[in-house]
């Protein structure tokens, strides 16, 4: 039984339909992560739960209860916003202890509570500093405090490591997920970023233009995308559309055998091409026992460090190809034709509901 | 490079004879009636519970107005920071529309509207069949607070709702969001962080109350002297001039004060909130319980402004009926007055003298701005808070020093009609230097390099380069400087001789003379300064340079 249930929400601004017809769930202690690009909708979705927004359609209820035109403040949710929005005229304590005196607690308690959520989140003896004189990942820290204090049913964040480098998102991303998995608060994490998804979320919502594409666990959705832009969502590299035909699916680069006779079946439906890129291999010449290969002109070719990607053309598509340090592949320049091989254990194939 | 930076000389010889030495010389004479004791006519001012009296009657007016006007200002500058809706921009103009005009008329405004035979009580008695005037504010505190008020609140609109405007609003919703109800949102959160932006708003305000002379002459009466209107007494009327001095010197004293304070709270607004574009923060959606409190807001500040409608209504009612018997009457001298002039007379001097003083204006005001305007000029910081001194010094106590500093060779001006532009410059230059410097500093260097290069001459650079760019900033700070001059009437009261008389000071005349018909006319004459000083400002308003409010 989900503990938030959103229902069919739609809400438009001057320019259209920020958020089309969304419905979404998550269960008690859950962390939902919310992925998209950024204007597909996301922090609007967020603004309508914590009741900033109202919607022009559709209802959002928690714990059983609609929350329908419900004041912000009487819905006891937190929401962590990209700017973070520290009170600048408050040092740290007043910033964390804000939420506790609103309710008005008693002092030792606040003071309490405060000093707690402050070990919590590693920052004990930064109480009376000012916002300005802390760092990035500081700020982070008391934001996330700010919001814990109050004790929210609901915790909400908008991007909120979006500003930072690379080394400290991934490392309060780490942090941040025992925090809350420890407390164990139902939250939302909205993101661009897949990595940050995977690395935060225990279930993924992946919207567009205003509406889930699709929902389920990071597994699940890597196991049946449901549609290319969900598999590019998740970073797949080569993805493709294909037809099921007699002898196999064909696709832009060549025709793939099938090896589940029920989709074998399905002459003419469209399947999602999935080929890993991290096992197709590149000959110079002819094919090899590992399957049949496939003739192309090298396109491109980027170096990461060690790793390269080198992307080929073959018929009508590419096919991105991973090269791993000392193979032969690495002298190739762009122009060169080569054979790729993909052997049948690289391929995947997904029906498409249409 | 050199004979550049000498040009700065002009200016700082302008502003030591005409700012500086007559300061020297109203502070001589507060000392010479004693000069071995030296502080006689300070000691003799403090001794005296009527002078005690008459600062601390300063401060309490100056606060209370103060605090009158806050409260106006305060509510408006939220609806115009945080709200859109059709004509705002139109009716943020019109709000301003009080702060631009002359205090003379600002005061014949609210005779016209709450005097005894004043629109309201004309109509309140006509209602009602009343023998006599049911309200009854003339020579009272309260109309003077409230003349106060009308005059300063868009001080506050101005700089508070710039600032609100641009406050991050997701502030306010992780208030909401953490528990906060609107209420404690607002006393936590919002005002705390307006507070720079409303007291500097306030000072300002303040300093303004605290100096108020023409509110203060026409609409109090002697019984409510503020500073400036015992300074003028004891100047134009006991001739008891060291004792002048002495209270002008106890009053700067304290503008200065007001002005450091001011400084202060605007330098701490600027640094430490994050501010976001305003786009970002304004609502859009409306529900009928708002429009209605919008539409209410309208009428409020058209109401707001009914000091200045009921001026034209009473300058064109006469006996009954609607006509220019107020006009025309400007014509003649029925009582044969030794200071009469005729309307043309005075209103061409009025015009001729602003433009004289808009013309000596820009050239200081633009030279010192380029001295400025240069990054890390050695003491520019010093120059800066030199040549913006004047702002801090009354329009009486400018009057006062060139009276007693100008009366002999070689610098006999007292018969000339320079004096008069001389002081009213003085008040102006700074508005053209505080206009002008933001434009200048955000030229691009580039551009004149390049025109050099090209092989412009410096002044062929000037003309082709510089003031196409700066055109719009140096029409605001000439048409600030005409409307000052337009308007000015605490020095000019001083100074002026009968045949340079202008309007403000006509306007005074015809108000000390007896008689309804002398109302009458000076009632007309006030319309027509308004309508002068608004055309100026209609200019302003179209061909601002950025949003800079920057006074």
């Amino acid at each position: 039984m989900p503990i938030l249930e959103v229902s069919n929400i739609s809400k438009s601004f001057s320019d259209g339909y920020a958020v089309y017809d969304v419905s979404l769930t998550a269960e008690r202690g859950e962390i939902v992560g919310l992925l998209g690009p950024s204007g597909c909708g996301k922090t609007t979705l967020l603004r309508l739960v914590a009741g900033l927004e109202q919607p022009d359609s559709g209802s959002i209820s928690f714990d059983g209860v609609t929350l329908d035109g419900m004041a912000p403040k009487d819905r006891g949710f937190g929401l962590m916003f990209q700017d973070l929005a520290l009170f600048p005229h408050m040092d740290v304590i007043g910033n964390v202890s804000f939420g506790l005196r609103m309710q008005h607690l008693a002092k030792d308690e606040v003071r309490q509570r405060v000093d707690d959520l402050l070990g919590v989140v590693d920052l004990t003896g930064y109480g009376h500093r000012k916002v300005h004189e802390l760092s990035g990942g500081e700020r982070q820290r008391v934001a996330l405090a700010r919001s814990l204090a109050p004790k929210p049913k609901l915790l909400m964040f908008d991007e909120p490591f979006g500003s930072l480098d690379r080394g400290l998102r991934e490392s309060l991303q780490t942090e941040v997920r025992a925090i809350l998995k420890e407390i164990g608060v139902t939250s939302i994490y909205v993101t661009h970023d897949r990595d940050e998804a995977f690395a935060m979320a225990d279930s993924i919502v992946i919207m567009d233009k205003g509406s889930v594409v699709q929902a389920g666990t990071a597994q699940e959705l890597f196991k049946a995308p449901r549609s290319e832009l969900v598999a590019r969502s998740l970073g797949l590299k080569n993805v493709m559309l294909g037809t099921v035909a007699t002898p196999g699916v064909e696709s832009p680069i060549g025709v793939f055998p099938i090896d589940d006779p029920a989709l074998g079946n399905n002459v003419g439906a469209r399947v999602l091409v999935l080929i890993d890129d991290r096992q197709v291999s590149i000959k110079q010449q002819g094919g090899s026992a590992e399957g049949p290969a496939l003739e192309g002109i090298v396109d491109s070719i980027q170096f990461h460090g060690g790793e390269s990607d080198l992307v080929i053309r073959i018929g009508e598509g590419k096919l991105s190809c991973l090269v791993r340090p000392g193979d032969v592949s690495m002298a190739l320049a762009a122009g060169d034709s080569v054979s790729v091989v993909v052997p049948p254990h690289a391929v995947r194939l997904v029906l498409l509901d249409r | 490079m050199t004979a550049r930076r000498l040009i700065i000389i002009g200016p700082l010889v302008y502003l030591t004879v005409f700012f500086l030495y007559p300061l020297g010389a109203i502070l001589a004479k507060s000392l010479d009636a004693d000069p071995f004791i030296g502080f006689g006519p300070f000691s003799r001012l403090l001794g005296d519970s009527y002078y005690l009296g008459r600062i601390w009657f300063t401060i309490w007016q100056a606060t209370v107005s103060t605090m009158l006007t806050v409260a106006i200002g305060l509510p408006v500058a939220y609806l115009f920071a945080k709200h859109e809706f059709p004509g705002k921009t139109v009716l943020k103009a019109v709000s301003t529309v009080p702060f631009i005009m002359p205090t003379i008329v600002v005061a014949m405004g609210f005779i016209a509207l709450a005097g005894p035979q004043g629109l309201l009580n004309s109509a309140l008695m006509d209602i009602f069949s009343l023998d006599n005037p049911p309200i009854r504010i003339t020579n009272t505190l309260t109309i003077i607070f409230l003349a106060h008020a009308f005059y300063n609140y868009s001080i506050i609109v101005r700089i508070v709702s710039t600032f609100w405007a641009n406050l991050n609003p997701r502030l306010e919703e992780s208030a909401a969001m953490l528990g906060a109800r609107r209420f404690d949102t607002f006393i936590y959160v919002t005002l705390p962080l307006l507070l720079p932006a409303i007291v500097s708003s306030a000072v300002l305000a303040f300093a303004f109350a605290f100096t108020s002379f023409g509110v203060v002459l026409v609409l109090g009466g002697s019984q409510f002297a503020t500073l400036e209107v015992a300074t003028y007494e004891l100047t134009a009327k006991l001739f008891r001039l060291e004792l002048a001095g002495a209270l002008a010197i106890i009053q700067m004293l304290f503008t200065y004060a007001f002005l450091l304070v001011y400084t202060r709270f605007q330098a701490g607004a600027a640094v430490r909130v994050d501010l976001v574009p305003r786009e970002a923060t304004s609502s859009h959606k409306r529900g009928t319980g708002q429009t209605l409190f919008l539409i209410a807001f309208v009428f409020g500040l058209l109401a707001m402004l009914s000091p200045l409608w009921a001026l034209f209504e009473r300058a064109l009612s006469s006996g009954g009926g609607y006509s220019f018997t107020h006009f025309t009457g400007l014509f003649s001298n029925e009582s044969g007055s030794y200071f009469y002039r005729s309307p043309v007379t005075v209103i061409w001097n009025s015009v001729r003298f602003a433009a004289a003083t808009m013309a000596i204006s820009l050239v200081v005001g633009t030279i010192v701005a380029y001295f400025l305007a240069r990054p890390r000029r050695h003491g520019a910081g010093v120059l800066d808070a030199l040549f913006m001194m004047p702002l801090g010094v009354s329009a009486v106590i400018m009057g006062f020093g060139f009276l007693i500093a100008f009366n002999r060779d070689p610098l006999d001006l007292r018969a000339s009609w320079f004096i008069l532009v001389i002081a009213h410059s003085l008040i102006a230059y700074p508005f053209v230097i505080r206009s002008v410097l933001p434009a200048l500093r955000g030229m691009p260097v580039q551009l004149r390099e390049a025109a050099a290069v090209l092989g412009a001459s410096p002044t062929k650079t000037f003309l082709h380069i510089d003031l196409p760019i700066l055109s719009r900033a140096l029409l605001v700070g000439s048409t600030f400087a005409f409307a000052v001059s337009m308007g000015e009437f605490g020095a000019s009261l001083l100074l002026v001789r009968p045949e340079f008389t202008t309007m403000p000071v006509a306007i005074f005349r015809l108000l000390s003379q007896p008689g309804a018909a002398n109302i009458g006319q000076a009632l007309a004459m006030s319309s027509i300064l308004m309508v002068i000083v608004a055309a100026g400002f209609i200019a302003i308003e179209r061909f601002r340079y950025k949003d800079m409010g920057g006074f």
